[in-house]
């Protein structure tokens, strides 16, 4: 088996009290999508801002690639291939759709630190960002400012932004929450492109189940801030306690 | 900022080339000053508007563009002032006092911002403006009780080097005297104006590379939302120091070339707050976030500061037989009435003068 791109071990967070994140330990490799799934405020959301590096833990470590990048900044993480989408939508609003994506390009191609030269000195850049935007069919709205966008091409911006990181590591927390039927297919079709490339490691946390059984090769079930299964799609579906807590969810029965 | 394509309205596109005429006319006329006002206190104003667009602009990078608010923008305006101040005192006039003396002004700007930024940018926004706001008071209350290298509150007067000064001929007429072209002398005084000129279009140049680069995109984005930038990929910290830095550097700047025009360095000329508070009007006035603002903002500020006075010393006269009218234009109540304008200014362009036209960042 190949070796894990991404691991947590014992990660921890306490907020006062409450262990949002408690003691979760697992690895994930190239070429597999994992669905993490769990009742609302499970810890999966925390359980991401941990490993994207919004949120520092109480105890343990993250390593990606076998380095730890516990004590790591946020973007320093961006820069060693992890990438992540927000569960609420997390543009830059005022500025347009193509700049939005064109600023993620432009951190991947590590060109923040140019002042002296005009942004149209890097027209490759805004090519890219353009090649992104017609992924998630938004090009028509590369003009726009962000907040101008509806919720579901908010979403498929959000993903855009993902997607122009290039990560090794992909991140998607509820991708498709909220958008009508005729939209997501857009962003499904998107991860399974991305899962198709085999060299990269895919994290989607999603409620339908639906989704669940047609893209994950494994999945992980978050309850309490704990890990409570682990295991192929059809091994974990069976289980007890996740048929307990998907229990009265619409979409769960298998 | 940033792309524009077709599908922009008209209208907003009127409005940016109504902006951009509009600068570009007071560009002109700042450009020609000399030879289109013959007095001294018309070529006072238009230096100060130059070094002030300057002062206002960078400020603008800072809080228009990234989302800085800072208090201590004539902190930096005055270390390169009294930089510049102290070594032409010292050593007497001469370019090697201005570059000296002045860089080191500009150098301790740049330490002072590099050192406040990393100390207090990571934390809020508010924190972060007390920090700039104790800074300012400390180096205002410094410069009045450092009076053997500061002279305290009188300040320093000095004479400027040899170039800048009325007694030199540029070029020589007829009568042996400094020649005059288009009924203007060409002694130091033009100089001196063209000094300032010069070096204030070539650092708001500079400015506006800035935001139309690959940096300026980050310090926007780093404005709209901090916690994205960080996640795709750009350091936060980095760059909001970096900009403070930059910043810093340039009101420096600005600050040699005002002490070098005035041959006088003040507390009450560079670092006063008064001062602080016209860089504010004049971002909000101009629109913050946008840098042809600043040349509207300062210009339009500039000349009610000056002008107002006058304007209502003469429709006092002109309604002196009306009841009541006289009394309201009595210039002594010209604050009243600065007031009203920028009451009015902020009503009917609430994003500020470009701000508006140009119809920025719909929300
Ligand atoms: N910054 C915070 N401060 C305090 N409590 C927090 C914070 N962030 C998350 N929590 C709490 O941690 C728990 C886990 O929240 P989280 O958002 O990770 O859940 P989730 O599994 O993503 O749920 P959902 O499916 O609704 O998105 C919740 O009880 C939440 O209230
Ligand atoms: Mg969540």
């Amino acid at each position: 088996m190949a070796a894990p791109s991404l691991e947590t071990k014992d990660l921890t967070i306490r907020f006062g009290g409450h262990v949002a994140v408690n003691s979760v330990s697992c690895a994930f490799r190239p070429g597999e999508l994992t669905a993490i799934v769990g009742p609302n405020g499970a810890g999966k959301t925390t359980w991401f801002n941990l490993v994207s590096g919004q949120l520092a833990p109480t105890s343990g470590a993250i390593f990606k690639d076998g380095r730890n990048i516990t004590r790591l900044p946020a973007s320093t993480r961006a820069g060693v291939g992890i990438g992540r989408a927000f569960q609420l939508t997390n543009l830059f609003p005022r500025l347009s759709v193509l700049e939005n994506v064109r600023l993620a390009v432009q951190a991947r191609a590590g060109d923040g630190w140019r002042p002296w030269r005009s942004v149209g000195a890097f027209p490759h850049l805004e090519k890219k960002a353009m090649a992104h935007l017609a992924t998630v069919r938004l090009e028509d709205a590369a003009h726009v400012p962000a907040a101008a966008l509806s919720h579901g091409d908010q979403r498929k911006l959000e993903v855009a932004l993902l997607a122009a990181m290039d990560p090794d590591i992909f991140m998607f927390d509820e991708p498709t929450a909220g958008m009508s039927v005729d939209e997501a297919p857009v962003i499904l079709d998107l991860i399974g492109a991305i899962k198709a490339d085999r060299s990269k490691t895919v994290l989607l946390v999603e409620h339908k189940m639906s989704v669940v059984r047609a893209l994950a090769d494994r999945i992980v079930v978050l309850n309490n801030g704990e890990l409570v299964a682990d295991g192929a799609p059809e091994n974990v579906m069976a289980l007890p306690i996740v048929r307990e807590i998907y229990l009265g969810v619409a979409d769960a029965a298998p | 900022m940033g792309a524009n394509g077709p599908s922009l309205p008209d209208r907003a596109r009127n409005g940016r080339l109504a902006v951009y005429a509009i600068a570009a006319a007071i560009g002109l006329i700042l450009a020609f000053a000399p030879f289109l006002f013959g007095d001294v206190r018309s070529q006072q104003v238009a230096a100060r508007i130059c070094v002030f667009i300057v002062l206002v602009a960078s400020y603008d990078l800072l809080i228009g563009y990234t989302g800085i608010v800072s208090f201590a923008h004539t902190m930096f305006f005055g270390l390169g002032a009294y930089g510049a101040a102290i070594a032409l005192k010292q050593w007497g006039p001469g370019w090697s006092a201005v570059l000296v003396g002045g860089g080191a002004g500009i150098v301790a700007a740049a330490a002072l911002a590099a050192l406040i930024g990393v100390l207090s940018l990571r934390v809020k926004a508010i924190f972060f403006a007390m920090v700039t706001l104790a800074a300012a008071s400390v180096m205002l209350v410094l410069a009045s009780q450092l009076s053997a290298i500061t002279n305290g509150e009188d300040g320093l007067v000095y004479v400027a080097p040899k170039l800048l000064t009325p007694a030199t001929i540029l070029f020589t007429g007829a009568d042996g005297k400094a020649a005059k072209w288009f009924g203007v002398r060409m002694d130091g005084k033009i100089a001196a104006y063209y000094f300032v000129f010069l070096t204030c279009l070539v650092l708001f140049a500079a400015l506006y590379r800035i935001i139309r680069s690959p940096l300026g995109a980050v310090l926007e984005a780093v404005r709209e939302n901090e916690i994205r930038a960080e996640a795709i990929g750009y350091r936060v910290v980095a760059y909001r120091t970096a900009v403070f830095v930059i910043a810093a550097v340039i009101a420096a700047c600005a600050g040699v070339v005002w002490a070098v025009w005035l041959r006088y360095t003040g507390p009450e000329t560079t670092l006063s707050f008064a001062i602080m508070i016209d860089i504010l009007l004049m971002v909000v006035i101009g629109g913050m976030g946008t840098m042809t603002g600043a040349v509207i903002g300062v210009t339009v500020m500039s000349l009610a500061q000056f002008y107002l006075k006058d304007l209502m010393g003469a429709a006092a006269e002109a309604t002196a037989a009306i009841p009541v009218l006289p009394q309201l234009l009595n210039p002594d109540r010209w604050l009243f009435w600065l007031g009203i304008l920028f009451i009015l200014l902020v009503y009917f362009f609430p994003a500020g003068v470009a701000g508006t036209l140009m119809k920025k960042g719909t929300h």
